[in-house]
């Protein structure tokens, strides 16, 4: 237990020395008259920046409204990654008909979908959210998709010679087979669930980071701007240590490669 | 009975695996197939066990013919299949997951006992040896108590000293049921060993070229010399049984 700790706690050491000795080093400089700071504020103007907004409670405001879309645009798209990625993986008829449409679908890039988005569902939450849940589909549906047909056969053998019918077959050996690449294609999508929050947020929204982003910039308060995009950072990466902390108790059972130290 | 009636098998690459195979096997008898490598026996395991279909002839099951994996017949592959993600537990109820919770409790405990692995039920596949393994994979395929078993060379990856002890435990494990057993295997001494009948096959395609039926008394001594004499009679038919050399098979003795 005390190891455990104490290598947990290494590890945030580990992790934060990069962003804290390059902070520092902005902050020394500026400081010492070597760079002006005014397009780039220092780590303590973005903080003063921060703490203001705090202290109105914006801040809360606006993390929460970005929060509550990726949530859900995030729990939308996995929804739909994993049933066309099983369906797909699982059916060769089904991976005739629908894979050629998505994989064009998936090469449209993402702002080209907002015009569209917005004529259809509004300038409301509906066409953000579904804008973040496009974003979150792919990387799940391609990497589950993918991962199902790479399943050792010999297992699937023992389900068939169980006579699983086709629902326990995904659901008791493919998905489980699976689910090491189903983490990863998770964290991908989460990843570009943040990314297409803000593309989300720059449709007119009147809370949001991405808002943040937007008001920042009309504004010209860069430290804002910065803020947010520090914002983005740490609740990406906090989102994204929660998914693999869950993730990890459920793949105790891997037979992996241990990192050397 | 087991009931396999003209068998044939061609693959969709034109190759003919198996060609009007007919074998009866008897309730509880234990048969060994045996031959060199692509005679077609693993073949004959895989459309005995529905896993494959024949393209000619038919395989009854007490009557029933079999078209697609059924409840009585059990099978054990080459390689323990766990389940990895599953404890050892959970990987041998696996087959009896129809059974009310309670039932597969009682039967999965009984199971593990009866391989002697109780003591592993919690634990994970990765955490046992190849043998201790094999003995999970042997409890998963006897838990839903079929009437035939079937075995693929199932200790060829482990070492001889692990692989006798195995072949001993089958036979206790058989004798509780007495399933009919079906081994395919490339080792004479186990086929011996185990064996009521023994059946060699040749190939080009996969035919049955002869059988034995070794009246030898159980508990078998591989030393003995009446089981060596056997031993020797069943090498000299395999030898018999090899395809002519060409390709790659310079080594022909490594296919037995």
């Amino acid at each position: 237990m005390f190891r455990t700790a104490f290598f947990l706690k290494g590890n945030w050491v580990l992790a934060l020395a990069l962003p804290l000795a390059l902070a520092g080093g902005w902050e020394l400089a500026v400081a010492a008259g070597w760079a002006n700071g005014r397009l780039l504020p220092t780590p303590s103007a973005v903080y003063t920046a921060l703490a203001a907004l705090a202290k109105t409670g914006e801040l809360a405001a606006h993390v929460q409204a970005t929060l509550a879309r990726v949530a859900v645009g995030f729990a939308l798209g996995v929804l739909a990654g994993t049933f066309f990625g099983a369906v797909v993986g699982y059916w060769s008829a089904a991976r005739r008909f629908l894979d050629p449409t998505l994989q064009a679908l998936r090469n449209i890039p993402s702002i080209a979908w907002v015009p569209m988005f917005i004529l259809w569902f509004g300038i409301f939450e509906t066409s953000k959210i579904i804008l973040i849940a496009v974003g979150v589909f792919f990387p799940i549906y391609l990497g589950l998709s993918d991962a199902v047909r790479g399943v050792d056969r010999k297992l699937v053998e023992v389900g068939r010679i169980f006579r699983f019918s086709h629902r326990e077959m995904i659901l008791r050996v493919l998905l489980p087979a699976t689910l090491p690449t189903y983490v990863s294609s998770l964290r991908s999508g989460l990843g570009l669930g943040w990314m297409f929050v803000v593309a989300a947020e720059f449709m007119g929204a009147e809370q949001g980071l991405g808002f943040l982003l937007v008001d920042g910039q009309q504004t010209g308060r860069p430290a804002v701007i910065l803020g947010a995009i520090v914002a983005f950072a740490v609740l990406g990466k906090l989102t994204d240590w929660l998914l693999a902390a869950a993730a990890a108790r459920l793949l105790v059972w891997q037979d992996a490669f241990k990192p050397v130290e | 009975m087991l009931s396999i009636q003209n068998v044939a098998k061609r693959y969709p690459n034109g190759t003919l695996a198996l060609d009007r195979l007919s074998l009866s096997v008897e309730q509880s008898e234990i048969l060994a197939l045996v031959g060199g490598s692509g005679c077609g026996k693993s073949t004959l395991l895989r459309l005995i066990s529905g896993l494959d279909h024949p393209t000619g002839g038919t395989i009854d099951l007490d009557g029933a013919p079999v078209r697609q994996p059924r409840a009585e017949i059990g099978v054990v592959f080459q390689e323990p299949r766990l389940m990895p993600w599953l404890t050892i537990d959970q990987n041998v109820a696996f087959g009896i997951r129809h059974l009310p919770a309670a039932e597969q409790k009682k039967r999965v405990v009984e199971a593990l006992a009866r391989v002697g692995l109780a003591a592993y039920a919690g634990h994970w596949p990765r955490e046992l040896s190849g043998g201790q393994a094999q003995r999970v994979a042997l409890a998963r395929a006897l838990v839903g108590r079929p009437k035939a078993l079937l075995l693929d060379e199932p200790y060829s990856a482990l070492d001889a000293l692990t692989r006798n002890d195995l072949q001993e435990h089958l036979l206790d494990l058989w004798a509780d049921d007495r399933p009919t057993l079906i081994l395919v295997t490339h080792d004479i001494e186990e086929a011996l060993f185990l064996a009521d009948r023994v059946v060699v096959m040749r190939p080009d395609p996969g035919r049955i070229l002869s059988e034995f039926r070794p009246h030898l008394a159980r508990p078998r001594d591989r030393l003995s010399g009446e089981f060596l004499d056997w031993k020797n009679r069943l090498l000299a038919e395999l030898g018999k049984a090899q395809r002519p050399l060409g390709g790659d098979e310079k080594y022909p003795a490594a296919a037995i």
